[in-house]
């Protein structure tokens, strides 16, 4: 039932090491890749409908199309292992277990479009994994699988760490170039996209570590192979992190296109001591939420789109029975609230509002007209600022409160929680 | 630039591709709101004030990010426009302080203004204050964030315009706040305190300390300060000037300002120290006299001192007509050449090696032009601090990809923005210049094209610098021999390069040879008479440039012209009904010299102040005092004033009409913005009432009457009138005639000379080497707060709050070795005498001192070395020997 494409190797020994990368075949795809033109590279990316497994689901060939052939300036791949969307933990693990995949991908890719720096921000509190691809580099430097004249075919990459400095909006891609510069990370105003001005003015293309591991698989296996894993247009398989009240959280590698219901109840086991569900939230804590009446959809891009939520990073939150919602709301406001860079007005005042009032809610002070001025203030924000940070809180906030309505206005009603200091799924504080 | 047509709230509407939705609404008198955007900055995008809707765009984008494209439906306000625009307006005065009638920017607010505009009364939401940072720890502004919209301006100004970079935005969310590194009081970044970011505020965060009323009106003029010559508009209320602002229509500055344009350009000018009415001294005393009795007694004694006996000082300070006037009444009623003014201090060798190697003795291109160099080859100026706004600009070019070579002992802010940054020891610029000529020769880099076709002499260079190896050049000049063939090889590549340089250049007894060697450099590479080339002296002060042009020099006439060449004399005998005499007269430093030994027994100083500006002030002060007639006219009671027989009252610049000539050659004009001061007069006003009264009339209507005149004798000014300049044409000489547009860039085709020429110049050491007895190294120089000698800056309490006195700058090690704490009182010494002062520690190289000459109390000039360059007879003012002590 499930399928194993990047987590293949995780259960290895030393699978981390470039010996037993090697052993399973290892760089075999670069050196495939070395011998076909940069442009045999992104039609088959393209064919393959590997769409971009960071959250917004952009097919990856068609980003490194956009590059221009002929620059003034140096060319550049940023690999984004941010990874700071709550719920998800799925980059983390292939850096850790298989980080020759992501070298691999990422030489590939930046062959494809002609790029010869590139660079792996990885989130600064990811201790360990920035430690297992510096030295993944290493080894694959020392091997020659990097540096000048890959594997005698005259090309030369050089791949570099960057570890960032500990901010959500640097998954961001533009934010992600200003920190990867070494400056504050703030949004870029586009356009001009990456593709065009990215990283020092150069064009430059940023993407996701799943998505660049898919990519030696993708030369290896050929297109057709990984576009019939999944729906149309919704190529191969996802690794979905699965956190909250089930029997059997985790990461499962499935394909494209699996039924959130078969998830909750078959991969993970059901829900912890069979209790009733209560809501999911299907692609991390920035992705509106669903009811159980809502599960019976398929989790891939297209499919959650039309029900009105989003794929996103694949980080599925499942909320049991007795959850407060109102409380959920308050702490997910409270943490973009403190991740909003502070450029945009309605994303940095409105946001901390929104938090403020869930908060006077949630603890039995808020005030009649407080849920109509939250939703007015979401309002505002949406589709109102530079970068999605802002879009980010506002849609999952409007959905609970649309979705739970009565849940909130009891709060207001009963001046108090009515489910008493349960913990949530985030609330490892209290 | 191509158009594009699109539609702007129905009405159709033509915009440069490129530009801004914003842009072309405003152009067509659209008007949309906003907090962030400012012409100047780039677009921010942060408010959100500006959101419009395009048709077939999601959301509505901002206006001010948005760019302009063919056929592109926009709508600038709607019900929903409307009401998002009021969210933002609550959002941000929900954590506003509502304090507005106590607020310094009560009804100058732009929330203020806006909440007005859009009807916003309530934000609906519970009031909070900001927990926020007040910065009261600089003397001139002062930073309360609490009143802050987050708009950056002040950051965006700071790193964008003015490229000090010393605010950022640090935290993050609603608890984002501008600020210094680490968050400490502004005082102490590397804040240049000139005052954009407060003049960018939209709200009260950002607030002088002593905001002065509202100006009754506003005048255009020019700066008095360095040459750079920045637009101001001074306002005036109730008959005195209060404060001063950019002018945006000046293509120099284009509004900014620097910290001594900003505060120090107009607090001088009604302080209450200006003198108002003429002194005589009586019985050793300086009293109150009459202007009849004061000038008098001037003619009196002038008439039995005409001819050799008789000298005068111009001054780089005053317009050109002035300049102009004092030069006509020495040589025409005075019957002498000697006419000089501080020139002869910071540029003389300029003068006299770009004359000899190009045949013009001036900066070759434009200010503006600088940036399109690909390669900027920065030494002896610490162009920042000097000449800000140019800095400004250049660190700007930096930043768009230009790369900065920079040769200079101190570490000045420039520095940190220098691909290279070679600290070569004081005095050794020659070996540096031949080094870098011998590298491109021996690499193949030269422009031997050029050479061929344009200069001559070059044969003999290529000989000589055969031995300037980079070992040798490194032994000789402290810099490491690999930085020297790369910082050749960079200028090299320049395509163009461009040599800004000053007095650190000049100040030198090879100061012509210095000169000499840049223009060697320049020539070799091919960068003469081309965009974004050339060899850029930049000019000490406002209108030192136009002193030399109009004559204010002992061996020419205005333009130049040789007073030894008869046709010339003969051309000014003629205009002048009179005759001339045919001897060059004597430099500053030579009349110094005369003054003492008796030789020259009346001297009239206007508007300079040798007692603080020459070498070895207390020479200067023997010799003034050795003078028997000695007359001096000024704003001030000046170090020199006092010592004079009659003191004469002028005007400021704030007074009068004139034209200043800047660095760039430019002549710009000065408008009157009050009246002068009861008592006061013009220089020039003052000269023709004493030629008249000496039996030769001189009389004019006006400055323009003056300006024709040097227009009709003066080649390279033929076609400046006053009419032109108010019609806002940028003229830079040569501009011989009425349809000229002007000269930017000088040696286009040829050189002024007709080839360019080469000249082969051995290293010769500095005159005064540190020994056993004066170990250290002392070199001089300006800082950001003041200029000159104080006369007019200490007299500002802006600048005086920020550097209140004088200090010397020691290397840390040095600093430690004689056991001197920064801040501590210490005893600088020389051959020629000794001044105490506090220490600073930081900035210089090890082994050199470095001391500010600005301060009376402890004038650097007490011990700087005067002797002079062979050719230009300019001082040595950048290195003597020296010894540090702690003071007892």
């Amino acid at each position: 039932m499930t399928e194993k494409i990047l987590t293949a190797r995780f259960e290895k020994p030393d699978s981390y090491r470039l010996s037993s990368y090697v052993e399973d075949g290892g760089y075999e795809a670069l050196k495939k890749a070395l011998s076909k033109t940069p442009d045999e590279i992104i039609d088959i990316v393209k064919a393959a409908g590997l769409r971009g497994r960071g959250g917004a689901g952009f097919p990856a060939g068609v980003k490194w199309s956009f590059v221009p052939k002929e620059s003034e300036k140096p060319k550049y791949l940023c690999v984004n292992g941010d990874e700071g969307e709550p719920g998800t933990f799925k980059d983390r693990y292939i850096m850790e277990l298989d980080p020759h995949a992501i070298i691999e991908g990422a030489a590939i890719a930046s062959y494809a479009f002609g790029a010869h720096v590139a660079y792996i921000y990885i989130r600064g509190e990811f201790k360990l994994p920035i430690e297992r691809v510096e030295n993944a580099l290493a080894e694959a430097r020392q091997a020659g699988f990097l540096g000048a004249n890959i594997l005698d075919s005259g090309y030369d990459l050089d791949i570099w760490v960057h570890p960032g400095a500990g901010a959500y909006v640097c998954g961001e891609e533009t934010a992600l170039i200003e920190s990867n510069e070494g400056h504050r990370g703030m949004p870029r105003i586009k356009p001009p996209f990456p593709a065009i001005v990215g990283l020092f003015g150069g064009p430059t293309v940023v993407n996701n570590i799943e998505t660049l591991s898919y990519v030696p698989h993708i030369i290896n296996k050929g297109p057709e192979w990984f576009a019939a894993m999944g729906p149309e247009k919704n190529g191969g398989t996802k690794l979905f992190g699965v956190s909250g009240h089930v029997k059997r959280p985790g990461l499962y590698e499935l394909r494209m296109g699996t039924p959130l219901r078969k998830i909750i109840y078959e991969v993970c086991g059901g829900m912890r001591g069979d209790k009733e569900l209560k809501a999911v939230i299907p692609g991390g804590s920035s992705t509106p939420i669903l009811t159980p009446g809502e599960i019976d959809v398929n989790m891939d891009y297209d499919s959650l789109a039309k029900i009105g939520t989003m794929f996103g990073s694949g980080a599925i939150i499942v909320i049991e029975e007795g959850t407060c919602i109102p409380r959920l709301a308050a702490r997910l406001a409270k943490f973009y609230a403190h991740e909003s860079c502070g450029q945009c007005t309605p994303c940095r005042e409105g946001v901390p509002w929104i938090a403020k009032i869930l908060d006077r809610v949630e603890n039995g002070m808020g005030l009649p007209g407080d849920l109509d001025q939250v939703l007015k203030i979401c309002d505002n924000i949406q589709g109102k600022t530079i970068c999605p940070l802002g879009d980010a809180c506002a849609m999952p906030i409007r959905a609970m409160i649309v979705k739970f309505r009565a849940e909130f206005e009891r709060h207001v009603e009963e001046g108090g929680c009515p489910f008493g200091p349960t913990p949530t799924p985030w609330d490892s504080e209290s | 630039m191509a158009k594009v047509t699109l539609t702007i709230d129905g009405k159709t509407v033509q915009a440069e591709e490129g530009s801004t939705v914003l842009e072309a609404a405003s152009a067509a008198d659209i008007d949309i709101p906003t907090l962030c955007y400012a012409k100047d900055l780039e677009p921010y995008g942060g408010c959100r004030m500006c959101i419009v809707k395009v048709e077939g765009i999601r959301g509505m984008p901002p206006s001010c990010t948005t760019r302009v494209a063919e056929g592109m439906k926009v709508t600038t306000e709607d019900d929903e426009i409307l009401q998002a625009r009021r969210m933002v307006l609550r959002l941000l005065m929900a954590d506003h302080p509502s304090d507005c009638l106590s607020c310094p920017a009560n009804l100058e607010c732009e929330l203020q203004a806006l909440t007005k505009k859009l009807g916003v009364r309530e934000h609906g939401l519970i009031h909070l204050d900001r927990q926020a940072t007040l910065d009261e720890s600089h003397p001139v502004f002062i930073r309360d964030m609490k009143r802050c919209i987050l708009c950056a301006k002040c950051v965006r100004t700071c790193n964008e315009v003015v490229g000090a970079g010393a605010i950022g935005l640090i935290n993050r969310g609603h608890r984002a706040e501008p600020a210094p590194f680490l968050g400490t009081g502004i005082k102490f970044s590397n804040c240049e305190s000139c005052g954009e970011c407060v003049e960018h505020c939209p709200t009260g965060a950002l607030y002088y300390r002593e905001p002065g009323p509202e100006p009754d009106y506003e005048v255009s003029t020019i700066c008095p300060y360095c040459g750079t010559g920045c637009g101001l508009v001074l306002g005036v209320n109730k008959g005195k000037v209060i404060r001063a602002k950019g002018d945006p229509d000046n293509p120099i500055n284009q509004g900014h300002l620097c910290v001594k344009g900003r505060f120090g350009s107009y607090e001088f000018v009604n302080h209450p120290d200006r003198l108002k009415t003429p002194l005589v001294r009586k019985d050793g005393e300086l009293v109150e006299a009459s202007w009849d009795e004061a000038l008098d007694l001037v003619v009196q004694r002038f008439k039995e001192s005409k001819g050799d006996k008789f000298a005068a000082l111009a001054s780089a300070k005053e317009p050109n007509e002035d300049n102009y006037i004092m030069q006509k009444f020495a040589r025409a009623v005075m019957k002498t050449n000697s006419v000089d003014h501080c020139a002869r201090l910071c540029h003389a060798s300029t003068v006299a090696g770009l004359a000899a190697s190009f045949g013009s003795g001036a900066m070759t291109n434009s200010i503006e032009d600088m940036e399109q160099a690909e390669v900027v080859l920065v030494t002896g100026s610490n162009t920042t601090e000097n000449h800000p706004i140019i800095g400004n600009r250049l660190r700007h070019a930096i930043d768009k990809g230009t790369k900065l070579i920079l040769f200079d002992p101190r570490d000045i802010p420039l520095a940190g923005k220098a691909v290279i940054w070679c600290r070569q020891r004081p005095g050794t610029d020659v070996a540096w210049i031949n080094g870098l000529m011998h590298v491109i020769i021996e690499e193949g880099l030269a422009d031997l094209d050029y050479v061929r076709e344009r200069c001559e002499g070059f044969e003999a260079v290529e000989e000589l610098v055969k031995s300037y190896t980079p070992e040798r050049v490194s032994k000789i000049t402290g810099v490491p021999a690999q930085d020297l063939v790369e910082a050749a090889k960079l200028y090299a590549s320049g395509k163009p390069a461009t040599i800004i340089y000053s007095m650190g250049i000049t100040q030198h007894t090879t100061g012509t040879d210095n000169v000499k060697s840049l223009a060697n450099l320049a020539m070799l590479c091919g960068n003469m008479g081309k965009p974004g080339g050339g060899v850029n002296p930049l000019r000490g002060q406002n209108n030192v440039q136009g002193a030399c042009d109009v004559g204010g020099l002992p061996n020419v006439y205005s333009g130049y012209q040789k007073v030894t060449d008869p046709a010339a004399r003969k051309k000014f005998e003629e205009a002048w009904h009179t005759d001339l005499p045919a001897e060059a007269g004597l430099t500053i430093t030579e009349i110094l010299e005369a003054a003492e030994k008796g030789e020259v027994k009346a001297l009239y100083i206007m508007g300079e102040n040798p007692m603080l500006s020459d070498p070895d002030v207390t020479h200067v002060e023997k010799a003034l005092k050795a003078t028997e007639f000695l007359v001096v006219q000024d704003i001030f009671l000046t170090e020199t004033a006092r010592l004079a027989d009659v003191v004469l009252p002028a005007v400021t610049f704030a007074e009068r009409d004139g034209t200043f000539t800047n660095t760039e050659r430019r002549v710009q004009r000065l408008h009157q913005v009050i009246p002068p001061l009861s008592g006061c007069r013009k220089d020039w006003e003052i000269i023709c009432d004493i030629a008249t009264r000496m039996g030769y009339p001189m009389s004019y209507e006006s400055e323009s009457e003056i300006q024709d005149e040097i227009a009709e004798l003066t080649p390279s000014y033929g076609g400046i009138t006053y009419d032109r300049l108010d019609r806002g044409d940028q003229l830079a000489w040569p501009c011989p005639t009425k349809d000229h547009p002007g000269t930017p860039i000088l040696h286009t085709k040829k050189f002024t000379r007709g080839k360019g020429k080469f000249f082969a110049i051995e290293y010769i050491s500095a005159d005064e080497l540190p020994d056993k007895d004066f170990p250290m190294v002392l070199t001089t120089g300006r800082i950001l707060e003041h200029f000159h000698t104080g006369t007019m800056t200490r007299k500002s309490k802006s600048l005086h709050a920020l550097v209140p006195g004088p200090y010397v700058e020691i290397h840390p090690a040095d600093a430690r070795h004689y056991k001197i704490r920064d801040g501590e009182k210490v005893r600088v010494s020389s051959r020629r005498g000794s001044i105490e002062l506090i220490a600073k520690v930081g900035r210089v190289d090890r082994g050199l001192i470095f001391i500010p000459f600005h301060f009376f109390e402890a004038a650097a000039n007490v011990l700087t070395n005067p002797a002079v360059d062979p050719v230009a007879k300019i001082p040595e003012y950048k290195v003597c020997a020296a010894r540090l002590e702690k003071s007892a």
